[in-house]
């Protein structure tokens, strides 16, 4: 199974995400913002990053790259999208995702180990996990606060569309601590943190952010 | 005003050309008449004098700094030395390691977010330019007192500009230094260290080699940020009731840099560059004299074909021009359409404009006029040398003379509260609230960082090599003995990356001090420099380059002598890396090295307000015995755990161990007032499980280290010889200082 790992300019956690799918045994393409085709993988993913800069509005230029028709396209027939950080921010601004991801409520970057619950397991990247199920995995960005409007986030609520939640403090002023959020139809999620980075406690708090990347290939078997 | 050429100098010797408003000394303008046989042209005048300055010419420095080539030991692992942009040393398996630190120092005090920023973006293209990809970035801080209001100014605008172009770069933040003093009140230390990672046979080099070669300048647009940063920035002490100068700092965009660094990797991958320098202090006056002298000498430069982002820019002002992101590189003419076919892919502006030839002058024109016409040579490399007058300060024999005098605590309470007091200390405290604004995991091979002993990332995911990488230095040792001072802060860093199992190889440098034409001040950096140069020499680790920051001082009153030394070591295999805490109860605490009462330049010494007596000495040889023994142990999977104890001595090294995984500690110690306060040099805790012993006895009569048992891991506090310390209260001490101080 081939997952495509999108590559803006500014883009940083790209070769991480792609060890990531590889290490939970997918293959991983690399695409490039300007392409013209999607290399027929089977799901893509945003990586983390600061596409463009992030100077306007964090993903906002990078929505109108040639690859993102492609994505939204593809998205809208079921294909399985992944947006981590950055990527969340691209999927928002893309509209295929809800709500807007804000400067962090302390104005400062945050880089921390965080833990989440998984709070939905069956959105085509949670599938590996059990509900209510606790990870840490790394959390780090500058605009991670979730906000939507009252409307939107009951809709998010009442149909189980927040996927994870922080849990302790809140680390970033997200609304109901939300940490991650899926469209309708369950096929394409948005992570504020990364679980790209633990995929080995070497270089991770935790390996317990496989479990993204092994949901991908259940996915693939249904 | 209008175009000076070369034929107008040489029709009006005696134009008066502003020479001292340029930082020129009138000496120093009448060798640049003697050099060119004529008055410089203004644009010439504007290289010289960037290029002559003590940032870039190191006048004042180079005579003590020879001393690092004299006495360099052998060194197999050294490829590139002293000279080019950044050292290059073999780490193994045909990778090669390059590491440098500058520093970013007066622009941080003025601008401090963009201070900050630039200095991470010139490090990082430093390293790019040797042809690596830089892995992992490092900055040893240091500010004036904690609570005092400008360093609330300084010291949140430097972190956020670190983590605002580090980050955006994708480059771990991997370590560092948080140091306060009254002394860097108006002179913040803002030092940025870079790794990069290469083949062997990737290595690059500046230097403009082959006549009709291209010389291709590419990156961002000029701009009017940043001119004469560095002459203008570094190479004056700031007065009292100055001008803020705020435009001579340079503006960061790390997109660019980012882009820039993608596309450059790719153009080295693909072998179109012949040579490559980066733009950075003096800027293209510094990169077109220091590849053509790294050649032959011969390079024309069309000067207007530059693009600018400010069109009303005059020649002198683009010369000296030290806007950020962007790289000069010499392409042979056949390469160049797959060279700009790169630089479109990543939008990345490029232009030749100019090539190499077989002569030997750098010559500059203006739409076709010729405004610069100079042996590149004596911009680049053949400045002024001053041997500046050094004496030793008076205040030398003074402190020395003096015995510390402050309050060994005793009683139970008394050890609670100098325990508590340590882990709560500025200096000592967590520094998370720093650390927690970089991003550490970001290319998934941050094995260590802050607040580990040293940064280690790995460098190959198949054969598990690593680097490892500590700087640091004592400031408070080097200002009662500076050359004692700087053999200290050598041990020191290559232990800290000895502790986790990594073999030192090799040093970088950067000498913070205050004015050189103060002879207390220039005698505190010769012998700082001999120190640092007799200490490699010493422990066979050769220094592969530096950078040194002078004037750091305000009026009268200079910064304490800040040698900041970063080492270098190879770890074979990252997984069995020696952590620097345990999370296990049951193991068996024992301490390397001697203790003796060591408390001239220690926190506890500073938190009581005194600076004298005498600092240790280094004993470089039982340094090295002990690293081999931290080698040895390593090798023989011996340690659960090992720590290297410096400042805070015992008392901080156990409340860092502890709190890590949040295991506590008995501890019994004879003398518990002086071995929890020493800071003697060489000592290093380690965690054992009980079984090993016999094993850990034997090491230490082998390598003839001390080896005392100082009790053993478990529970829920640090208890001193009954004293019970709650976790709980200890991690509050350590982790709300930062906190109540910065918001």
């Amino acid at each position: 199974m081939r997952v495509g790992v999108i590559t803006f300019p500014g883009t940083l956690d790209d070769r991480d995400a792609a060890r990531a799918v590889n290490v939970g045994g997918a293959t991983a393409v690399a695409l490039w913002h300007a392409d013209a085709d999607l290399k027929s993988v089977d799901a893509v993913i945003l990586p983390g990053g600061f596409s463009y800069g992030d100077y306007l509005r964090c993903g906002a230029i990078s929505r109108f790259a040639p690859v993102m028709k492609l994505v939204i396209e593809a998205a809208d027939k079921g294909m399985p999208v992944l947006g981590i950080c950055n990527g969340f921010q691209v999927l928002c601004e893309s509209h295929l995702l809800p709500g807007a991801l804000t400067r962090n409520s302390d104005l400062h970057f945050l880089c921390r180990d965080q833990e989440i619950e998984i709070v939905n397991n069956t959105t085509a990247w949670t599938t590996s996990f059990t509900a209510g199920e606790k990870i840490t995995i790394p959390l780090k960005n500058g605009e991670g606060s979730f906000q939507c409007d009252d409307k939107t986030l009951a809709q998010l609520e009442d149909n189980g569309r927040v996927i994870a939640r922080y849990v302790g403090e809140n680390p970033n002023g997200s609304r109901n601590l939300i940490a991650g959020i899926t469209n309708e139809r369950g096929n394409v999620v948005g992570l504020m943190p990364h679980p790209e980075h633990a995929i080995d406690p070497l270089t991770g708090p935790t390996a317990q952010g496989l479990g993204f990347f092994t949901s991908i290939l259940n996915a693939m078997v249904k | 005003m209008s175009l000076d050429t070369v034929a107008i100098a040489q029709l009006t010797p005696d134009n008066k050309q502003p020479f001292a408003e340029l930082g020129l000394k009138a000496d120093e303008y009448a060798r640049i008449k003697e050099i060119l046989g004529r008055r410089p042209t203004s644009s010439e005048l504007a290289m010289y004098s960037v290029m002559w300055s003590e940032h870039c010419s190191y006048k004042s420095s180079k005579v003590h700094l020879k001393q690092f080539g004299d006495k360099a030991p052998k060194s197999d692992a050294l490829l590139v030395g002293i000279g080019e942009n950044a050292g290059v040393v073999d780490v193994g398996q045909g990778y090669a390691v390059t590491f440098k630190i500058e520093s970013h120092n007066h622009p941080s005090f003025v601008e401090p977010y963009q201070g900050a920023a630039t200095g991470i973006g010139g490090i990082v293209r430093d390293i790019l330019t040797m042809g690596a990809r830089p892995i992992a970035v490092m900055d040893p801080l240091r500010f004036g007192p904690a609570d005092a209001p400008d360093t609330r100014r300084v010291l949140p605008g430097i972190v956020a500009g670190i983590g605002g172009y580090g980050n955006c770069l994708g480059l771990p933040n991997i370590g560092g230094e948080v140091v306060f003093d009254q002394t860097y009140a108006g002179n913040p230390l803002v030092n940025a260290l870079c790794i990069g990672v290469m083949r062997h046979s990737d290595i690059k080099l500046a230097k403009a080699a082959g006549a009709g070669n291209l010389v291709v300048l590419f990156g961002a647009k000029t701009g009017g940020d940043g001119i004469g940063g560095v002459s203008v920035l570094a190479s004056e002490t700031f007065g009292a009731g100055g001008s803020t100068k705020r435009p001579s700092v340079q503006v960061g965009d790390p997109f660019v840099e980012k882009i820039l660094i993608e596309c450059s990797l790719e153009i080295f991958a693909e072998d179109l560059v012949v040579g490559i320098q980066d733009l950075g202090g003096a800027g293209l006056s510094c990169a077109t004299s220091e590849l053509a002298s790294g050649g032959s000498g011969g390079m024309k430069v069309a000067l207007d074909k530059v693009p600018l982002r400010d069109p009303s820019l005059s020649p002198e002002e683009i010369l000296m021009s030290e806007s950020q992101e962007r790289m000069c590189a010499i392409v042979e003419p056949h390469k160049l359409a797959r060279f700009l076919e790169i630089c479109k892919k990543w939008d990345v502006t490029v232009t030749a404009i100019g090539e190499v030839t077989d002569g030997d002058h750098l010559e500059i024109t203006w739409n076709g006029e010729v405004i610069v016409n100079v042996p590149p040579r004596t911009v680049a490399h053949e400045g002024p040398v001053y041997n500046r007058p050094l004496a030793q300060p008076l205040y030398i024999d003074e402190v020395n003379s003096q015995k510390v005098n402050v309050p060994i605590p005793t009683t139970m309470s008394e050890i609670k509260a100098a325990v508590l007091k340590l882990a709560a200390a500025p200096n000592l405290a967590d520094k998370s609230w720093v650390t927690s604004q970089y991003d550490k995991y970001v290319q998934g091979n941050t094995i260590q960082s802050q607040p580990d002993d040293s940064g280690m990332v790995r460098i190959n995911e198949v054969t598990h090599l690593g680097v490892a990488i500590s700087t640091d230095a004592n400031a408070n040792w080097s200002y009662l003995n500076p050359y004692q001072g700087a053999k200290l802060a050598l041990a020191e860093a290559a232990r800290n990356i000895a502790t986790a199992g990594a073999r030192p190889l090799a040093v970088t440098n950067c000498l913070n001090f205050g004015s050189p034409e103060d002879p207390g001040v220039m005698w505190q950096f010769a012998e700082s420099v001999r120190g640092l140069a007799d200490g490699c020499l010493e422990m066979g680790l050769p220094v592969t380059g530096g950078n040194v920051s002078f004037y750091n001082q305000t009026g009268a009153v200079a910064i304490l002598p800040t040698p900041v030394i970063g080492v270098l070591g190879v770890i074979q295999d990252v997984r069995t890396r020696t952590p620097m805490s345990f999370n296990v109860a049951g193991l068996d605490l024992y301490l390397l090295g001697d203790t003796y009462e060591d408390l001239a330049g220690s926190e506890w010494a500073f938190l009581h307000g005194e600076r004298v007596g005498q600092s240790p000495s280094a004993d470089l040889a039982r340094e090295m015995r002990l690293i081999e023994l931290l080698l040895a142990g390593h090798q023989a999977k011996l340690f659960i755990a090992a720590h290297d104890l410096s400042q805070g001595g015992l008392s901080a090294g156990l409340t860092e161990m502890v709190l890590r995984h949040s295991v506590g500690a008995d501890i019994t110690l004879e003398n518990v007032g002086v071995g929890l306060l020493s800071e003697s040099p060489g000592r290093v805790v380690v965690a054992i499980d009980q079984s090993k012993s016999e094993d850990l006895i034997k090491l230490s009569k082998q390598y003839a280290i001390t080896l005392t048992k100082i009790g053993s891991t478990g529970g829920d506090s640090l208890t001193i010889n009954g004293c019970v310390i709650t976790l709980d209260e200890l991690r509050t001490a350590h982790t709300s200082t930062f906190p109540k101080l910065f918001g």
